[in-house]
Order: structure tokens, then sequence, then C-alpha cells
């Protein structure tokens, strides 16, 4: 089926099977290859994007479902690279293979969209992805360290 | 002995002109087979030791170092590079790393395991770095018309005090090109008291790329005119195709070729028996599958479970072991004179590497060439395996190693990669195959799991006379603690013949075995009426003769308990009911580590690990302080995630857990602080990204002693506190 698609700011029209996950859209379609795969089942949240402002786990949304709404992808979370988790995540040298961050880094912007200071335990509750490689402690850091940056830039 | 002396070196310097006025710089250096088959114990070894470094300095000051070997997360990328530049006395602003493409020629063995990229190319780059150096100084003398010795380097300058006059690397490198290289031998390196840059944080290479999710890993890789592809295996381990539904399959949209594919060989990890599924979208592919029917011919393994296993070990218990590991002393004897004896039944399960990027590899094969993308630890043997199998000459085969998302040991096989070169082939096209996460854990070389039976007698004064240990199915080491230190000691070992295809796994022959020896240890110390962490200390000196099979110095293992009492405030802390303090110690991979768990335990059995404190030797020098927190981070996190919840279990020959919502890994929430120090001693540096994980898995369990007073004896912890 035919389905237009709002992604990062731009709207694309893309062919393919209505049961088509969101994520195999973006990877092998829109060559868009920041959003990862790691389970397929919505366990692990490699593949975390935004749906509105929410994030959502790609490789379970069917594309029918997510039809004209406004998505967007670690590629789009900023123009440059300077999302206050992105210089967060980079201060504190986040990632060991990096594979698990993209989605890190999209539920940590989100989780900050709606709490200026998250608590541990906002942290706890919110930051559920896997990472394998155990990066926890200063995803954890990298948390504090962004809401800290984005209150100096509202000042 | 020390690493620097077990390798004895045969070495030569190139150096050529880069076009534009910049200089080359490679190194050839080779040393015994002997001495890399000693520390790759554990895993088949590579055949040769040639590591090699390449140094490019531009006319304009840049410089490109190349990353010689696969960066799966553990630093290798930044760590090795900067061992160069601070030889080189570069600026580390001005470098930039590139990966070097697969070439045992130039960059000698290239893997990634056993934490051995730091000690196996630790003195080697260091000379390569300081012969780069000496010939910039040599262009500058020749400029100046000075002694040399009378020249300065830094932050990629030399500069001639006497007469004020300094110039850059850049500036130099034309010059530099036309020198005879020194003799890499007696090229002087610096004093570590001299470091600018080794032991300093050097955030990683990749980390902007990462951050805005630009194509790196291996499942990103895109190729012209590339296909996707799936590949049915039998979930019974070894099994073959006798038939499937093909035709129909290959009716299915976007399919593009369906075939079987045939066995080579009997080794579990070259290539399988399945059916290949080839379309013009991965998705494509995955939703044909689903229609795939095959009558497979199970073999032999269908006969083997989880529970086969249990009886059979239990069987083997009760006999004879099959054989002698080692045997000091009379244990016997020693036994019915001890004051105290202590009996008790260990168990660890199979368990899978679960890489966060599932396995996969790109392929493109055409006119007797191959090119091969592929996120593999071991590249090299993945080139060999490859080309037998595809018929195609090493040399003509090209191999690109990707950023890895995650090792752990299971990229040492390279399944995937002849697999992804065989589909390739035969459809004629390029072709990128993935693995589901279900393929991924039903198809992986899993870490062993093993049945302890151990025995063990104290004295009258608490001191440590006897030990027995009866190892079933998993494999037990000659010189495993505490050998050498208990005058009647008995390892014993009986295997299981299976079909599970096993392999390493980030601390292989220790992960596992840490838990069973320093908790039994734990439960004798007990016996003893001693401090868990003075009943170490005091069997650490009671050193007996060395043999071929101790390599493990107690000065330095008392070191990082007595430094892990001091940080974890040992015995000094009041802690709740419920919590408890856990200690545990272990030398793997050359490395010494004592470790101390808090947790906490509810009067409902929820277990909550508070804290972990990690005490480390590994020698003189920490290449790069962030990449080493993160090892110590990550390994003690993994560790406990093994303990956790993490178990294989099989039934008629088959993976009974196929994602994560069955094989639970450790989350944001479960995740403890982990605080480390690093004890530094005259030693040679060695690899970071293993020993720390095993101790951490014994003191969990010996703080939930502490907590509860429930000792446990077999892994996972799973809901046994409850
Ligand atoms: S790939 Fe979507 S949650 Fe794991
Ligand atoms: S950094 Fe490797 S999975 Fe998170």
């Amino acid at each position: 089926m035919s389905v237009t698609l709002k992604i990062n700011g731009k709207s694309t029209t893309v062919d393919v099977p209505s049961d088509m996950p969101l994520l195999w859209v973006l990877r092998d379609v829109l060559n868009l290859k920041g959003t990862k795969f790691g389970c397929g089942i919505a366990q692990c949240g490699a593949c975390t994007v935004h749906l509105k402002g929410v994030p959502v786990r790609s490789c379970s949304l069917p594309i029918s479902s997510v039809a004209g709404q406004e998505i967007t992808t670690i590629e789009g979370l900023s123009k440059d690279g300077t999302h206050p988790v992105q210089r967060a995540w980079e201060e504190i040298d986040v990632p060991q293979c990096g594979y698990c961050q993209a989605g890190q880094l999209m539920v940590a912007a989100a989780l900050l969209a709606n709490k200026k200071k998250p608590t541990d335990a906002d942290i706890d509750a919110s930051m559920v992805n896997i990472c394998r490689c155990g990066t926890y402690n200063r995803i954890r850091a990298a948390v504090h360290r962004a809401a800290t940056l984005s209150a100096g830039a509202a000042k | 002995m020390t690493i620097a002396t077990q390798i004895s070196r045969r070495s030569f310097l190139r150096v050529s002109a880069l076009a534009g006025g910049g200089l080359l710089i490679g190194s050839y250096v080779r040393s015994a087979d002997a001495a890399v088959a000693e520390y790759t114990a554990g895993f088949a070894p590579p055949e040769e030791f040639v590591p090699n470094a390449f140094i490019k300095i531009f006319a304009n000051g840049n410089i490109t170092i190349i990353a010689k070997n696969p960066e799966v997360g553990q630093g290798v990328k930044q760590s090795l590079p900067m061992i160069i530049c601070e030889e080189l006395d570069a600026d580390w602003s001005h470098v930039t790393v590139e990966q070097g493409l697969v070439d045992r020629s130039k960059y000698g063995v290239q893997f990634t395991g056993g934490s051995l990229s730091t000690p196996m190319n630790w003195d080697d780059l260091r000379h390569v770095g300081a012969a780069g150096r000496a010939l910039l100084v040599a262009a500058a003398a020749k400029t100046w018309n000075v002694p040399a010795s009378e020249c300065t380097t830094r932050n990629s300058r030399v500069t001639h005090a006497k007469t004020g006059r300094t110039l850059g690397y850049g500036a130099l490198a034309a010059t530099a090109a036309t020198l005879t290289p020194p003799d890499l031998k007696t090229i002087p390196v610096k004093d570590p008291k001299d470091y600018h840059l080794l032991g300093q944080r050097i955030h990683g290479v990749d980390n902007k790329a990462i951050f805005t999710g630009k194509p790196l890993y291996g499942i990103d890789v895109v190729v012209p005119g590339m296909l996707y592809a799936v590949f049915e295996k039998c979930p019974v381990f070894g099994g073959k195709v006798m038939s499937a539904n093909i035709d129909k399959i290959k009716k299915m949209p976007g399919v593009t070729h369906v075939f079987v594919v045939e066995q080579i060989g009997n080794a579990l990890d070259g290539l399988m028996s399945g059916v290949a599924i080839v379309a013009d979208s991965w998705w494509y592919a995955k939703t044909a599958r689903q229609s795939l029917q095959v009558s497979w011919d199970l073999g032999t393994t269908a006969a083997q479970s989880t529970e086969w296993f249990a009886t059979r070990a239990a069987e083997l218990s009760k006999l004879p072991a099959q054989r002698t590991i080692r045997k000091d002393g009379d244990v016997d004897a020693a036994f019915s004179g001890a004051a105290k004896v202590v009996e008790a039944s260990y168990f660890y399960p199979f368990i899978h590497h679960a890489t966060l990027e599932p396995q996969n590899c790109t392929a493109s094969v055409k006119n007797g060439k191959a090119e091969i993308w592929a996120p593999s630890q071991t590249p090299q043997s993945g080139l060999t395996l490859v080309s037998k199998a595809i018929g195609i000459a090493e040399s003509d085969i090209t191999i690109h190693v990707t950023r890895i998302g995650g090792g752990f040991g299971r990229r040492l096989k390279n399944d995937y990669m002849v697999e992804a070169a065989w589909i390739a082939k035969v459809a004629g096209v390029p072709v990128k195959l993935l693995w589901t996460r279900e393929d991924d854990m039903r198809h992986g070389h899993y870490r062993q799991a093993g049945f302890f039976n151990l025995k063990g007698g104290v004295d009258a004064n608490g001191k440590l006379v006897a030990w027995r240990n009866h190892a079933i199915l998993d494999n037990l080491n000659a010189g495993e603690f505490p050998a050498r230190y208990v005058p009647n000691y008995l390892a014993e070992a009986s295997a299981i013949p299976h079909g599970i295809p096993t392999g390493a796994l980030r601390a292989p022959g220790s992960n596992g075995m840490a838990f069973v020896i320093q908790s039994f240890i734990d439960e004798l110390a007990n016996a003893a009426g001693k401090d868990p962490i003075d009943f170490r200390i005091d069997l650490l000196s009671q050193v007996g003769p060395a043999t071929q099979a101790d390599r493990f110095d107690a000065e330095r293992a008392r070191g990082v308990l007595e430094l892990v009492r001091e940080k974890s405030g040992w015995g000094k802390r009041k802690l709740p009911k419920g919590t408890g303090m856990g200690v545990a110690f272990h030398f793997s991979h050359q490395g010494y580590f004592a470790e101390v768990v808090q947790a906490t335990v509810s009067a409902k059995g929820a277990l909550k690990v508070n804290k972990v404190w990690v005490a480390g030797d590994c020698g003189s020098v920490l290449t790069n302080l962030s990449g080493a927190e993160q090892q110590m981070q990550g390994a003690a996190i993994d560790g406990i995630s093994h303990a956790l919840g993490q178990e294989m279990t099989f039934e008629n020959g088959r993976a009974m857990q196929s994602n994560f919502d069955t094989y639970p890994l450790i989350r944001m929430v479960q995740a403890p602080p982990v605080e480390f120090t690093f004890r530094t001693t005259a030693h040679p540096p060695t690899g970071l990204g293993e020993p720390a994980l095993p101790p951490v898995i014994p003191a969990l369990c010996n703080a939930i002693f502490q907590a509860t007073g429930k000792r446990i004896r077999s892994l996972p912890i799973g809901n046994q506190l409850a």
C-alpha cells in the first residue's frame, strides 16, 4: 500500500505492505540506519523513535498505523548533534559498543521533555531499554547531566 | 615472567613517502607462536603473531592511525592507536583513527578476544610510535643542522630549545620520509611517568556518529544491488534438511531465490544445513519464511535435554572420575584428620551471549572474487572458513571489519559469515544476511554448563588443609585456585559428550568457575569461623611450590583483596537486617580482581543489588581511563546479569529460549552503582574486557548468604530466594 509518512519534518510516500513495521521502512526503504533492530518484539528498545513526541518501539508498529503522524528518529533528534542528551552522552562518554544508544537517547530526550529534573526513580521507571554492555551507570549520569544542560539553555 | 619477555621479536620498520609530502610508517614485527598460545589458553590461538601498525602523517599536520583490531565495545579503537600516539608524541586532537582492512601481511594477527589486544600489542605499538618520533626528530635535526639529542618533542612538534626553533610534524613529514628508519629493537620508549595521553580519559572516536545515527555496524551496510536473506536452520543442533516447500516460497511477494544449503564438514561452527530465502527486502524474506515447511533429519542431538544433562551428571558424580587433572598430597587422609569437612554440589547453566546486534553479514561474490562486510571478532579465521567453503583463494577475498554491536565471544565464531558468502555465491547477487533474534538465541555457541562436587576440610586452627573438586561436563584447569595453596588438592573431571554448540563467552573458563570456587571458599571460611577476607588472605599466604600450571601471583591477589577491604568499608558498616556484604577474588586474563557486593533481600525474597566495589590490578598503565572504567562497570553489571536470570535450557535437542522475554538481560533498575579502584603494579599492562566479570557473581552470592543465611549453589538465582 502507499503510505505517506512525516519523518523528521519531511513528508515521504512509500509503497510497502501494510503490516511492514515502521522499523524496516526506516532502515531498508528510507535508508535511515540509526534506528536499530534488537529483538523485533518490543522487548529491548533499540528501535525506539518518537511518535508525536512519545517514545515507541518501531519494530512492533505496522506502517499502516503511523500514516500521517509525526515521527522523529535519531537522525532528526537535532540538526547538528547538539540536543542536550547528545551533548551529555558525549561529556560522559557513555557508549561501549554503542548499538543501544540511539534508542537510549530517544527515550532520554522524551523523558526530559516531560520532566525537567528527573529523579533516579524517574530514570529507573523510564529508561527501561536494554544495554547489553551494561552502560547503565553512565546513562544515569548522562540523563542528570542533560537535565542540567537543558536548564542552562532555557535560562 | 612478564609478557614482554615472553615475546621474542624480529622486527623491521618501513617508511615511505605519501603523495603531497607526507610520511607513512609501517612496522612488521614477528614473535614466537608459543608466547601467543600461552596467553590464549581457553580458545583457539591465532597461528602467528605479526602485529603491525600504520601511521600516516600528512603535510598539513593531520595524522591517521590505523586501528587494527575489531571494535566490539571494549574500546580498542581508541586504546591501541593511543599507544602509538603516546610514543609518537603527537597531539591526539590531530589524529583520525581509521579501521584497518583485514590483512595479515600488513597488520599481523587481527582479532578481539581473551582480553589480548593490549598485552599482545603493547610492546610493538609503543616501538612503532617511538620509531616514528625518532624519524621526525632526525628530520628536524637535519633541517636545522643540530644534534638530534638536543631536540625535544611534544604535541606533534619538534623543538630545538637552544636556538628557539620549532617545526610541526606535518612540515617535517616529507624530509622524514627520505631517512633511514631506526631499528625497532633498540629504539627507546618512554618512561610511564612521561606519559601525556595514556591513562587519560579519551572518548570513543565513533561517539558522534553513534549519537547522530550514522551507519557504522554490520547491520547498516548497504551494497549497490544488494538483496536480503534469512536462513532457516534445523531447530535441533546439527539437524539437516531432507525436503522443503521451496516452490511455494518462491512465489511469495518479494522473494527472488529460495534454496537448500548443504552442510559442509561436521563442525557446528562452519556452514550448516538449512534453507535460504532471498528477497528484495528483509521483511519480505522474513514474512515468506513463516510459510516455510521443512522436514528435517534431526540427528542424534534430539535425544539431549537439560534434564538429560542433570541425570547424567548425577550418575557420574557417584562414579570414580574419568580423569585426574591434578593431585597434590593425599586428600583422603587429610579429610579424615580434618576438624571440619564441608561437602556441596554446585551448578552453572548454559548461557547465551545475546549481543544486542543480531548476527549478520553482507557478502558479494562475483568473477571469482569476494567482498565481505563482517562484524566478526576473528575476521582472519572467517576469511579462511569462507575461502574453503566457497572455493575462492584468500587473496581474492576482501574483508571489511565493521563496528560491532557487542561480541562477548559470540563473534569469535564466523557461522554468519560463511552463510552470507555461500548464499551470495549461489544467488549471484550481493546479499545481506540478517538473523532474527530467535535465530540468534537458538543457534548460539553457548557457555557450557557445569556440575561440580566439592569437598573441603579445615583443621582446628581454621586452616584449609584439603580440597577436592570433581567437575562434570565443564572442564577444570590444573592451576585452578586454591591449587598450590592447599597441601592436599585433588581436581578431577568427567565429560558428557553432547551436540550442543559451545564457545568462549566473556572471561571463558572463569565466568562460571569463579562462582563455584569462591562460593565454596566462603562456605569453608564460615566453617572455620573466620572473616571471609581474612580467610582468603591466610590461604594466599600458605604458598606451596609452583608447577607449570601455576601462573598466579599471590602477592597481587592479596593486594587487591586488601584494597577492596579498605574501599568497601568491609566490616566497618552497620548493615540493616536483610542486607549483607560478600567478597570474592579471581585471577583471569592476567588480571587480578577482588570485588565486594552489598545486597538486600526483602522478607518476601526480592533481591536488590545495592552496590559493587571493584579493585583491580592490571599492571603498570591503564591505556584509557574512560575505557577502563567502562569495562569495570560493564563487566560487573554483566556478571550480575548472568547471576540474576540467564539460563538456556534444552528439550529434544532444541533451545527453549528465543528472545528477551524468556532470556532476561539486566536493566537499569537492577543495575547497581559500580565503584572501582586500580592498584598500579610494575607489570606490563593487561586487558580489561574480561577479568572484572568472574568475581562479581560469587561476591553477590556470598552477600546473599550474609544477608539471609541461604547459600546459592545453582545459577541463575532466579526465584530461589522467594
Ligand atoms: S527491536 Fe524493537 S524493541 Fe527490540
Ligand atoms: S552500549 Fe552496547 S548495548 Fe548498549
